[in-house]
């Protein structure tokens, strides 16, 4: 199985080469690989954001930001990790690894796919824009109204962050159904869906929660911007409107939004966890129920977002246990990970390590998740730092090591070379380290009162030693990320890796890595869940050569993305004739697109 | 829409891509009108100056217009009908029909509109003025992209480029066609029969 790129296959039409190539590709793996480097660059872009928060934090009254600047900064830090950094990397393994792990050529809507990327590029380029022209968005990464109304926010920061949240809500929705339509109709013959990896199946109730979770928050932005742009009184209450109606809006879309960042990482661990302990997931199906379960519960549970409002008794006492319900699921699914290492071979490589630190940490963000479950707990916790400390062990504990624990394991298969393991357990220490010496003490900060999102504290109150201890582990994550990034670059000299490097289960280890354009030269028939270790799939080695045609590309996605980006513009710029120009160009270009012979 | 071979290819589920793809699609629109539907139940009643619903819809008017969008559904369904039996005659007549029925609704809905702005309801007048301009005018430019997809799928078939073998294509531009009439129905009940 050693196909190297001289032996590669003819195709009938021959994908463009360089710059262009990459511009141009319908390829579910270069697209995936474009969505993991944009959202590297941006997760370098937030950490920075994070080390000045900290920076400022440090000590008492310091005055190494200003207060507007802070505002920015935990505004931004929160936008950019949550939209631009977790979302697309998940998005990059979706892109990348989904279709290989089904016994598919590419995804439904390969032309689709590429539009998606491009306008996330986009709608990132337009937030981030902000700060080239002093006005980043500022109102928190939830912009509550009235914050956001123009009496309070009179510049244009959050229009910035309005046009930029429009364009990523576009490019994920059709992201999501492209991957919907790809997992239920485009698995390999054979490939039922009880035999389908728990990634590709977290990636399909992921799919599924953006589809149904992002509509209303668009609708809410819709409204925002509407009052910001025309002057009416959505969110006014001189006008009997209710700010109250945005943070249902935004809620409704923001807790399931915990599960799309946290799901997709649940099901790299359930990757990672059995092939390192050479033994079968526990619990296949039960985890899935339990995804399942978790994606349904998530939408019946925003209002504990809301605890402080003031919703009443008897709507709190429903989301209370709405929200003590989800520990349920998820409880199930770690006692499966924890049995599924019980009794096994554990081999301790990079991937493995993040995987377990995974699941530990995230068993303490949810510990702490279900105390702020109830109401009267939760209105001592509300807008302090043991908020910051729960969401930063889910979303970081959780969901980023999940995500390097992927990263780490699936590194062989995208790019055909290992990353080093020496260098990945000190990337994996100092994360682990650095982690819980900046997010542990805000536990303790918060109880003692410190709120969130002010830009310093005064002398005496008992913060500093904590906020000192927090920076310095902040560092120490900085430290992780370097050598990350060392790593990369090192791994261009690694060592080549061969198709099964670890010994999978699933259909990406039974072709080369990277893998060929066209991922199978035949189309595998699978006839277990586990195909590699049961000897359930046929051919059980794909041939070297194959006649499978191959579609060129297309120009027409990242022109109808450049249209609603010149739109998105010229909204900021406050001119109809742009925006106009802007969509007409993406309309002329979705026409062309439709036209235009390409087949697959 | 010559993306037609890609999907001739094996499927899990044996149905067109495009097709499980519009009814992903028309579940999102749900939340995306529910939203809408939702925000105007929400300010219903909460404007603090007028005008209001009930001095300013004109439900015959409406019910006309109503009348037509909703039997351009049934055209739509000769149109496919036409296309399948490869009756091509019947099938441009009728995609034709469809797309009419969709720009009389959306002139129904300019005129409604600048009535309503000549009696003094602008876009910011109040909150029901808000709710109602986002929630009818979101409809209404799904009918035109709508109205726009049909009348392409009409010249294309003039052109005697859009034949039966397109019949899945003219499909899935029903099943959108008929969920925006099907939206339509809940909107005309909630707010403007239930004022």
């Amino acid at each position: 199985m050693s196909t190297t790129a001289a032996a590669l296959p003819e195709q009938h039409a021959t994908p463009a080469q360089g710059i262009w190539g990459w511009i141009t590709t319908t390829d579910h793996k270069r697209i995936g690989v474009m969505y993991g480097s944009a959202a590297v660059l941006w997760f370098l872009v937030g950490g920075l954001e994070a080390l000045l928060i900290r920076l400022q934090l440090a000590r008492p009254g310091a005055e190494v930001v200003s207060a507007e600047l802070y505002n920015a900064l935990f505004t931004m830090h929160g936008t950019t990790m949550v939209f631009l950094f977790l979302m697309p990397l998940a998005a990059a393994f979706f892109n990348f690894i989904v279709p290989l792990q089904i016994g598919a050529r590419d995804v439904a809507f390969p032309r689709l796919n590429a539009f998606s990327f491009w306008v996330f590029l986009a709608g990132g380029l337009l937030m981030n824009g902000g700060f080239l022209v002093g006005a980043a968005p500022d109102a928190g990464w939830f912009g509550y109204a009235n914050l956001t109304s123009k009496q309070y926010s009179p510049g244009p920061a959050v229009d910035f962050w309005i046009v930029g949240l429009a364009l990523l809500g576009v490019s994920s929705i059709a992201a999501a159904l492209n991957f919907i339509i790809t997992i239920i109709n485009l698995r390999a013959p054979g490939m039922k869906l009880l035999r389908m990896p728990v990634f590709a199946w977290m990636t399909l109730v992921t799919a599924f929660l953006i589809v149904l979770a992002f509509p209303p928050f668009t609708i809410g932005v819709v409204y925002l911007l509407f009052d910001r742009f025309f002057g009416t009184q959505f969110y006014l209450p001189l006008a009997g409107g209710d700010p109250l109606l945005w943070q249902h809006l935004f809620w409704i879309f923001g807790h399931p939004e915990v599960y799309i960042l946290v799901l997709p990482t649940m099901g790299m661990v359930s990757e990672v966890l059995p092939v390192f302990s050479r033994k079968p997931l526990f619990g296949y199906a039960v985890i899935i129920y339990s995804g399942i379960m978790i994606g349904f519960l998530g939408f019946g549970v925003w209002s504990h977002h809301m605890f402080s409002v003031g919703l009443g008794p008897v709507a709190d006492s429903v989301f209370a246990a709405g929200t003590m319900l989800i520990a349920i699921p998820t409880g199930v699914k770690i006692f499966n990970w924890i049995a599924t290492m019980w009794g096994g071979q554990i081999r301790f490589t990079t991937a493995m390590l993040f995987a377990i630190g995974f699941i530990a940490m995230f068993v303490i963000g949810g510990l702490s998740g279900v105390m702020h479950s109830s109401p009267p707990a939760d209105l001592q916790q509300t807008d302090s730092y043991f908020v910051v400390a729960h969401f930063h062990y889910v979303l970081f504990g959780g969901a980023v090591l999940g995500i390097f624990s992927g990263l780490y394991y699936w590194w062989p298969k995208i790019f055909g070379r290992f990353l080093d393991e020496r260098i990945g357990k000190w990337h994996f220490w100092l994360f682990m380290i650095g982690l819980n010496l900046t997010f542990f003490p805000m536990h303790y900060l918060g109880l003692h009162g410190m709120p969130r999102r002010v830009y310093t504290y005064p002398e005496g109150l008992g913060f500093d030693r904590m906020n000192l201890i927090a920076t310095v582990g902040a560092f120490v994550l900085a430290l992780g990320t370097i050598a990350f990034l060392w790593n990369v670059v090192r791994s261009r000299r690694g060592a080549p890796a061969p198709a099964d490097p670890w010994g999978g289960a699933t259909l990406e280890w039974s072709i080369t890595s990277p893998p060929p354009v066209y991922n199978f030269a035949e189309l595998p028939r699978v006839e277990s869940r586990l195909p590699l270790w049961d000897d359930g799939v046929q051919p059980r080695t794909q041939p070297d050569h194959a006649d499978v045609h191959v579609p060129p590309g297309s120009f027409w996605p990242v022109l109808v993305a450049a249209g609603l980006f010149v739109a998105g513009a010229g909204a900021l710029l406050h001119s109809l004739i742009v925006v106009l120009g802007g969509l007409l160009f993406a309309v002329v270009s979705i026409y062309r697109w439709l036209f235009e012979p390409f087949e697959m | 829409m010559s993306d037609h071979a890609t999907t001739q290819h094996y499927t899990s589920t044996g149905l067109d891509s495009r097709k499980l793809a519009m009814w992903a699609f028309i579940g999102s629109e749900c939340m995306l009108f529910g939203a809408l539907i939702s925000g105007y139940l929400v300010y219903k009643g909460r404007s603090v100056v007028g005008p209001t619903p009930e001095e300013i819809l004109n439900i015959p008017v409406t019910t006309v217009s109503t009348f037509v969008l909703l039997s351009s559904s049934l055209f739509m369904v000769l149109a496919l009908a036409g296309l399948v039996e490869r009756n091509m005659a019947k099938a441009k007549l009728w995609t034709f029909m469809t797309g009419l029925g969709g720009l009389v609704f959306l002139g129904f809905q300019y005129y409604e509109f600048s009535s309503f702005v000549h009696e003094g309801l602008g876009l910011t007048t109040n909150l029901f003025a808000s709710t109602f301009y986002t929630l009818t005018g979101t409809h209404g430019a799904h009918v035109a992209i709508g109205v726009t997809i049909l009348l392409t799928c009409w010249v294309q078939m003039l052109r005697g480029k859009f034949g039966p073998e397109k019949a899945p294509v003219l499909e899935v531009a029903g099943l959108y066609w008929h969920f925006v009439d099907v939206i339509w129905i809940v909107i005309f009940t909630l707010i403007y029969l239930l004022t």
